[in-house]
């Protein structure tokens, strides 16, 4: 072994392991690829929380692009995002429906009563089956979903502005355009 | 002293018995399904812990997802029936010894690769020690070194 090597070589290595952990520093654990992007969203039926009576399916998702948001009352996160699912309903740029994850309905109720209601249907997921179909593992998780019903993206954790503007937004644009 | 143990023995004692008595709850008609049940339990991840199996976890999704299997194997469903529900909802990370495949081979094959070369170090510096040692002595050496000990021979006698 040349002299200077016998000196680069640990280095190398060193800044090798070194460039390793500096990328986990930055990386967040708990975003898991989902396998279920570029997959349709799985059947559901599950009671409309507005509309006593009443059904969201997945029959209505087809046609449009469509923000599913997973939500509860008991989630922290949910809260914090909230304001920002008001602002984007307002801009009317997507139709944005709920999946009530595990939660009493008119708790669910008061809650849009207080901080306002972004969502054009909600569904109530009482036993957490559908959102197990659908790989949730935390909330906030938002689907965003095309016109034929496909899962096309997926954030978990809460939706910020620059989320929306820079994620969101462009993605939607680009979803309209397809046929 | 006998406190520290009594604590150690608690500790133990009553970490052990939660994680049964969550899996207690669920009746199977034999044993091999229980098993299966087990076992199911164990190899798969609680999404929301992710340091944890679902046997191991009281997190409210674990809970359901154990419910889910639990359902499964009652219907008659087989552990590959299980698995396949699972990583087809969340992914191989759900999974707790990830399946082998080309994006996982640097997991599987990389220890053995670093180890190869640790090897192959190691028997090249062991190999040079050992030609260095092995020095090839010409004639000329030798009567040198045969003056030399013949020498020292005198000197000590």
């Amino acid at each position: 072994m040349k002299p200077y090597l016998r000196f680069i070589a640990p280095l190398a290595i060193f800044a090798i392991i070194v460039g390793f952990l500096y990328k986990g520093l930055s990386m967040d654990p708990r975003a898991l690829p989902s396998v279920l992007i570029g997959k349709p969203a799985p059947e559901f039926s599950l009671e409309e929380l507005q509309r006593p009576g009443e059904f969201f399916t997945k029959e209505d998702l087809l046609g449009k692009v469509t923000l599913l948001n997973v939500w509860a009352t008991w989630c922290v996160s949910c809260r914090a995002e909230h304001p920002n699912l008001v602002a984007l309903s307002r801009s009317k740029d997507v139709v944005i429906n709920g999946l009530i994850w595990k939660d009493d309905p008119v708790a669910a109720r008061t809650y849009l009563k207080q901080l306002g209601d972004p969502y054009t249907s909600n569904g109530l997921d009482f036993d957490g089956r559908s959102a197990i179909d659908l790989g949730v593992y935390g909330a906030p998780e938002t689907f965003i979903i095309d016109k034929k019903g496909v899962i096309r993206h997926k954030i978990a954790g809460p939706l910020s502005p620059e989320i929306i503007n820079n994620e969101i937004l462009p993605l939607i644009k680009k979803l309209r355009e397809e046929s | 002293m006998k406190t520290i143990f009594f604590a150690l023995f608690l500790l133990f004692t009553g970490w052990s018995t939660s994680s049964f008595a969550t899996l207690a709850d669920y009746h199977f008609e034999s044993e091999e399904r229980s098993e299966e049940f087990r076992e199911l339990t164990e190899e798969l991840r609680c999404m929301v812990c992710q340091n944890q199996s679902l046997a191991g976890s009281d997190a409210e999704l674990a809970q359901d997802l154990r419910r889910e299997v639990y359902n499964m194997i009652k219907q008659g469903q087989t552990k590959d029936d299980v698995i396949e529900f699972m990583v087809s909802r969340y992914g191989d990370f759900v999974l707790y010894e990830p399946p082998l495949k080309p994006s996982t081979y640097p997991l599987w094959f990389g220890p053995f690769f670093i180890l190869a070369i640790g090897g192959l170090l190691l028997g090249r510096t062991l190999m040079k020690k050992k030609r260095s040692r092995e020095v090839e002595l010409t004639d000329a050496d030798q009567e040198k070194l045969a003056k030399l000990l013949n020498t020292s021979e005198n000197q000590d006698s």
